[in-house]
């Protein structure tokens, strides 16, 4: 459909060694980031976007690394010339997160201490200790101010916590398909995927690498619990149905069926657990279940948000179910009763929450007007 | 821009913020940003009038009316305008409230269905009106709640709503003498200004 045009991207790397205090406590005395680049920064150096990712996105967002590369980047839809993050208007960041598994420091990778990999020694992370280490990024690429930060699901997240955190580093936030906090539903499903990983025999406690070993089943059954959950009960049916991919349902067979549904979803779950580390999963989920933007305001989002001095676009997805249009409006409200500049709607989508990724129209029109403001500044 | 939001303008103080239920592509309000300074926000349903609005750089937040107002803190807006669309609310009254709850002020602005074109239509062809202004069949219109004049100030009494100014707009775009002698026969488009 989107032809990108950004063309081949080589991710870039930033190797930080003044210590980073954690939420927990702890203490990171150096890491790296990685990150991707797309578009020119201006001579005030005003329209540079960061682009925060999800519970299993990554720095490639948009682009190719190769030019045999089938796949462009996660959201390429949105990315690009002429597209909502107009890489003709914008230079856009984006970073793989701390505690990842495609090229920043989390726990695959060494401990300097100990000259063995982090493994499930690698401390717990808070969606705050994403956005000092952003901060970080911001400051070693020369960005005092963000024309944007925007993020979608946990991205969201991360931007409503850069708007608390740096008032000042922003001049907008994008917040899409996300939510204030997590329900106990979404809680629980989390616990389904970590409990898939650590059930797994190779997960050998969170040991794994230094064993040789992959828990494979266990991020694969994660994985399909999770993409079940970001799709809609009508998106399923209309791209699977109850088509078979094999077998047949006929009396007088005894072989049995398969439905297209089970081979999708293991097609997706094993190309997952080739891709993703275990602990970084549980690592990342775990920071999604203890984010709430408002506990420390007294558990008063409104609280919350008069710290912010940004503008604010919300957008959610009709049938997302994970992270509702509800959730959303929570977020809206607050801002409302906080007076802060605030724009939301709410796409009819049948997507779920994976929505937020598709080339729907009334999203990319809706999401490129605001960008079209975020480009003039006032 | 349509006459009433003409008459609209000169009710609101510069500077203010001002809530308009029923945006519409945002027309109004950005004209109030350029030559008031007013800090508007917007309510739409329309998907297409909402991104219209935002490519004007206005805020807007999709909402129905219907659904209720109780999201807006009480006495949040300086004005809260509705132009043409208290005749399309499932509960008039209970917005007519709720303006004055979240604003100081309120602007309404409906179509009075007691002109005198209305009761010749229904009273000569024994059936609903339909005209320029009110474009509908009585099985598909928009318009559930079509009231006049006199009926509007009947409410207003009624509720303790107490009407600052009114402005009647007549058939033509002179002086309104007709209209404003005796609006309930006259004004096509009645305009209130309220408050408590």
């Amino acid at each position: 459909m989107n032809t990108s045009r950004i063309g081949v991207v080589t991710p870039s790397r930033a190797r930080f060694s003044e210590p980073l205090l954690l939420a927990c406590g702890r203490t990171l005395s150096e890491y790296e980031l990685v990150y991707e680049t797309y578009g020119e920064l201006n001579a005030d150096r005003s329209n540079a976007v960061l682009i925060c990712h999800a519970l299993s996105g990554n720095h490639h967002a948009a682009g190719y690394h190769s030019a045999e590369d089938r796949k462009p980047g996660w959201w390429d839809e949105c990315v690009g010339p002429g597209k909502p993050i107009d890489t003709n208007h914008f230079h856009v960041v984006c970073l793989n997160n701390l505690g990842g598994c495609h090229g920043s420091t989390g726990p695959a990778s060494v401990n300097p201490e100990t000259g063995q990999s982090w493994g499930p020694d690698f401390p717990s992370l808070r969606v705050r200790d994403w956005v000092h280490s952003q901060a970080r990024l911001a400051d070693h690429l020369g960005i005092d101010c963000w024309a944007a930060v925007i993020g979608g699901s946990l991205g969201g997240m991360q931007a409503m916590r850069w708007a608390l955190l740096y008032p000042q580093r922003l001049r907008h936030c994008v917040v899409i398909a996300s939510a204030l906090k997590l329900s106990a539903q979404n809680i629980a499903f989390n616990e389904i995927a970590r409990q898939a990983i650590q059930s797994d025999p190779d997960f050998a406690g969170g040991h794994y690498l230094s064993k040789g070993l992959v828990p494979a089943q266990g991020l694969a059954l994660a994985r399909m619990v999770g993409h079940i959950t970001y799709l809609s009960d009508d998106a399923m049916a209309s791209k699977f149905g109850r088509d078979l991919r094999s077998g047949t349902l006929e009396p007088g067979t005894e072989l049995g069926a398969e439905f297209q549904v089970q081979s999708y979803l293991r097609h997706q779950g094993s190309r997952f657990s080739n891709n993703f580390d275990a602990n970084t999963y549980i690592l990342m989920t775990q920071a999604l279940d203890y984010f709430d933007l408002a506990r420390e305001y007294g558990n008063d989002p409104v609280a919350a948000f008069r710290e912010a001095r940004c503008s604010f676009l919300v957008l959610s997805f009709s049938t997302d179910w994970r992270f509702s249009p509800g959730r959303s409006r929570e977020i809206v409200n607050a801002l409302i009763a906080a007076d802060r500049s605030v724009t939301y709607a709410e796409i009819a989508a049948d997507g779920g929450h994976d929505a937020f990724l598709m080339p729907i129209r009334r999203y990319l029109d809706v999401f490129s007007a605001y960008m079209q403001r975020v480009r003039e500044p006032h | 821009m349509r006459l009433d939001l003409t008459h609209i303008q000169r009710w609101i103080e510069p500077d203010s913020k001002v809530l308009d239920l029923g945006c519409g592509n945002g027309e109004f309000l950005q004209r109030l940003y350029t030559e008031r300074g007013v800090r508007g926000l917007g309510l739409e349903i329309d998907p297409n009038e909402i991104t219209a609005a935002v490519a004007r750089g206005l805020n807007v937040i999709e909402q129905n009316m219907d659904a209720g107002l109780d999201n807006f803190p009480d006495q949040s807006f300086d004005t809260v305008v509705m132009a043409h669309a208290l005749q399309a609310v499932h509960y008039p009254d209970k917005v007519l409230e709720e303006m004055l709850r979240i604003g100081r002020q309120g602007i309404v602005t409906f179509p009075n269905f007691g002109h005198w074109s209305c009761r010749f239509y229904l009273g000569t062809r024994g059936r609903m009106p339909v005209s320029r202004f009110m474009p509908h069949n009585w099985y598909d219109t928009p318009n559930i709640h079509f009231c006049t004049v006199t009926d509007f100030e009947t409410l207003c009494a009624e509720r303790g709503i107490r009407i600052l100014a009114r402005d009647m707009v007549g058939n033509t775009e002179r002086k309104p003498l007709l209209a404003s002698a005796m609006p309930n026969l006259f004004a096509v488009t009645a305009i209130y200004l309220i408050s408590r």
